[in-house]
C-alpha cells in the first residue's frame, strides 16, 4: 500500500467511526466503544483487502465477511454504506422500526452483509461452512471473520477453530478484535483468555499480532494470511475499545450506550477534526 | 404391511441415492455417523460428508455457511443434540436468516430406549415448532422417509426431520393412492366415528387402534401426520366436521408437539373434542425400547382408550 493510498484508507476509517457515532446517537442506541475498536480493521477489509463489488453484492465469486461480534454493526453498515451498497443516508435509520438496518446485521435484508449474526460465537462457525464451500467448489474466494475477544469465552468459538484447522482452511482469515474490554469489565477479570497467541497456535492456526490501529500492519497481515498455505490465519489485533474519542477510549462503561447531546457535541467534533485533518494531508 | 426398517436406516439409504442427482447435497455429522447411518454416504462420498466431532454447536453453523454458498447441508445427530443442544445456533443461524439447512434428529421419542432419558427426547418437535418459518417432519416407516428426504432436498429453506431408533413396519406402502408431500397429510384409513392423528412410529400403533376399535364396532380413520409444520389443517377441519373428535398420538411430550398444534387449529377453528395420547410431561427411563413405549403408555391398547374417552366427549 503506498503513501496516497494508505492517506485515503486513514479517511475512509475516519469516516466510519464518524458515521458509527452518528448511527448509534441518532438511534439512541448501539455499541460504540467496540465499533470504534474494528473501524480500521473494517475500513482495511472493505477499501483495500476484499474483492466485493456493491453492484452485484451476491457474486458467488466475492470475497466474504462475517462480522461474529455482529453487536458492532454500526461500522460495518458504515463502510457497506460508504463503499456504495446502499445510501449513506439509510445509516440514519440503524436500529429504527423504519429501516433494516437491525441492531445487529441482517443478510437478507441489507445488502452486502454475508451472514446474520448477533449471537456471539456463531459467526465464526458460519465463517468456517463458507470456507469449507470455496474448497469444494475450488473458488479462490477468501472468508473473513471478525471476532471480539469477550466473544471468545463462548466454547462454540473453539469448537469452530478445531474445525477449520481440520480442513485446512488457510482461505479462511479470522481478526480477534482485542480491546481487552467487554461489558462487565475487563476480558483479564471477567475470564481471562490470555495467552491467545500460544491458544491459537495450539490449535493449528497460523497467528499473527498487529497493531488493530496500524492500517499498513491491518493491510500487510491480510496479505500474510493470504500467502499462508495449508491452515487458517488469525490476526491478533491489538485495538482501543471506544478509539477516536477521547473520553470514551478504554472505558467498558461505553460497551453499549449511547452518547447524550453533549457527550455527541464533544465525539462529533473530535472525530470531524480528524476528518478534516487528514483531508488536508491528502491535499 | 411389509418389512420392518428404522426410519433413520431408510434415511441412510436415501442420502447415498440422492447423492448423484443433487450435487449440492453435503452431509454433516458429529460422530454419530453409526448410528446416524449417515456411514453410507460417508463412504458413498467421502468429499462430501464432514465429520465435525461431538460439537454439534459448530456443526450447525457450519452447515449455515455451507447454505449460504450454496450447498444443501443435512446436519446429524441425536434428537437432543441437534435440537436441543444445538437449539440456539438452529434459531439464529439457520431458522432467522432462512438458510437451506436440514436438522435431523435420529433417535427421537423414548424409542431410543437402553439409554435413558438424557437420549430419549421427547421435546424436539416443540423446540423446532416454535421456529418461524421451520418445516417439521417425522416420516412414520422407511418407505415415507425415502420420500421425505427427497422432498426436503426440493424444499428451499429450513426444515428439521425426526427419525427413530427402532425398526418399524413398514404401513405406507400397501395404502392404495399414497403419495407424499410435505405438508400434506396422509389418510392411512377412513373412518366416520372418531379421527385418531398420529406422527412417526405412532402411525403403526394408530392403525392397530383402529383394528382393536373396529372389533367394537367403532369405526376410526387414521391420519399420518408426518408433517407437524405446516399442520395440514384441511385434513384436520375435515376430521373434525367429519366424525366430531380427534385423538393425537405422538412419541413426544404432549406439551409443544403434535398434539398441542391440533388442538390449536381446532379450538380455534371447528372446535371439537381432542384428547392428547403421548408423553405426559415426564422425562424417560431405561429399558428395552418395547419395555419403555409401554411403560409410559404408547400403545395401541392405550391409544384405543383414549378414542374411546373421546367418543364419550363427543356431543
Amino acid at each position: 500500500m503506498d503513501q496516497k493510498e494508505q492517506k485515503a484508507l486513514a479517511l475512509t476509517a475516519a469516516k466510519v467511526r464518524s458515521l458509527a457515532m452518528d448511527e448509534v446517537y441518532t438511534a439512541g442506541a448501539g455499541h460504540i466503544g467496540g465499533s470504534l475498536s474494528i473501524a480500521d480493521v473494517v475500513a482495511t477489509l472493505y477499501f483495500h483487502t476484499m474483492r466485493v463489488d456493491p453492484r452485484n453484492p451476491r457474486d458467488p465469486d466475492r470475497d466474504r465477511f462475517v462480522l461474529s461480534k455482529g453487536h458492532t454493526s454500526p461500522s460495518l453498515y458504515a463502510a457497506l454504506a460508504l463503499k456504495g451498497f446502499f445510501p449513506v443516508e439509510d445509516l440514519k435509520l440503524f436500529r429504527s422500526i423504519k429501516g433494516d438496518l437491525s441492531g445487529h446485521p441482517e443478510m437478507n435484508k441489507v445488502p452486502g452483509v454475508d451472514m446474520s449474526t448477533g449471537s456471539l460465537g456463531q459467526g465464526i462457525s458460519a465463517a468456517v461452512g463458507m470456507a469449507l464451500a470455496g474448497k469444494m467448489d475450488k473458488k479462490d474466494y477468501r472468508v473473513y471473520a471478525v471476532l471480539g475477544d469477550g466473544e471468545i469465552e463462548e466454547g462454540q468459538v473453539w469448537e469452530a477453530f478445531m474445525a477449520a484447522a481440520k480442513y485446512k482452511l488457510d482461505n479462511l482469515c479470522a481478526v480477534v478484535d482485542v480491546n481487552g474490554l467487554q461489558i462487565d469489565g475487563a476480558t483479564a477479570d471477567v475470564m481471562p483468555s490470555e495467552p491467545l497467541d500460544k491458544k491459537l497456535e495450539a490449535f493449528n492456526w497460523n497467528v499473527l499480532k498487529i497493531d488493530g490501529h496500524d492500517l499498513e500492519a491491518i493491510a500487510a497481515a491480510f496479505e500474510a494470511a493470504q500467502a499462508h498455505k495449508g491452515c487458517p490465519t488469525m490476526i491478533l489485533a491489538k485495538t482501543i475499545k471506544g478509539k477516536g474519542v477521547s473520553f470514551m477510549e478504554n472505558k467498558a462503561a461505553w460497551h453499549g450506550v449511547a452518547p447524550n447531546d453533549e457527550q455527541y457535541a464533544q465525539a462529533h467534533a473530535e472525530l470531524t477534526a480528524a476528518i478534516e485533518k487528514l483531508e488536508k494531508e491528502a491535499e | 404391511m411389509g418389512e420392518k426398517t428404522a426410519t433413520r436406516a431408510a434415511y441412510g439409504k436415501a442420502l447415498v441415492a440422492l447423492a448423484d442427482q443433487y450435487p449440492d447435497l453435503v452431509v454433516l455429522d458429529a460422530d454419530l455417523a453409526n448410528a446416524t447411518k449417515t456411514d453410507g454416504f460417508k463412504v458413498a462420498r467421502p468429499d462430501r460428508f464432514f465429520d465435525m466431532g461431538i460439537a454439534e454447536c459448530n456443526m450447525v453453523g457450519v452447515a449455515a455457511g455451507l447454505a449460504a454458498c450454496g450447498k444443501k447441508p443435512f446436519v446429524n445427530s441425536f434428537a437432543m443434540f441437534s435440537t436441543g443442544r444445538a437449539f440456539e445456533q438452529v434459531r439464529n443461524s439457520v431458522a432467522y436468516p432462512r438458510l437451506n439447512v436440514k436438522v435431523v434428529g435420529s433417535h427421537g421419542g423414548l424409542s431410543v430406549g437402553e439409554d435413558g432419558a438424557t437420549h430419549q427426547c421427547c421435546e424436539d418437535l416443540a423446540l423446532m415448532r416454535t421456529l418461524p418459518g421451520m418445516v417439521v417432519c417425522c416420516p412414520c416407516d422407511g418407505n415415507e422417509m425415502t420420500a421425505a428426504v427427497k422432498a426436503l432436498l426440493d424444499y428451499e429453506g429450513p426444515a428439521y426431520l425426526r427419525m427413530c431408533r427402532l425398526a418399524v413396519e413398514t404401513v405406507t406402502d400397501t395404502i392404495p393412492g399414497y403419495t407424499f408431500e410435505l405438508g400434506k397429510a396422509a389418510t392411512l384409513r377412513d373412518g366416520e366415528d372418531v379421527t385418531i392423528i398420529a406422527v412417526g412410529l405412532m402411525v403403526q400403533e394408530a392403525l392397530k387402534a383402529a383394528d382393536i376399535l373396529a372389533a367394537e364396532g367403532i369405526s376410526a380413520r387414521i391420519i399420518d401426520m408426518h408433517t407437524v409444520k405446516p399442520l395440514d389443517t384441511e385434513a384436520v377441519r375435515k376430521a373434525a366436521l367429519e366424525t366430531g373428535c380427534i385423538v393425537t398420538s405422538e412419541e413426544h411430550n404432549i406439551i409443544g408437539g403434535l398434539g398441542e398444534a391440533v388442538c390449536s387449529f381446532v379450538s380455534e377453528h371447528c372446535p371439537v373434542p381432542v384428547l392428547r395420547h403421548g408423553v405426559e410431561d415426564v422425562f424417560g427411563r431405561s429399558g428395552k425400547a418395547a419395555q419403555v413405549l409401554e411403560y409410559y403408555g404408547l400403545t395401541a391398547e392405550k391409544l384405543a382408550d383414549k378414542a374411546r374417552q373421546a367418543l364419550k366427549l363427543k356431543k
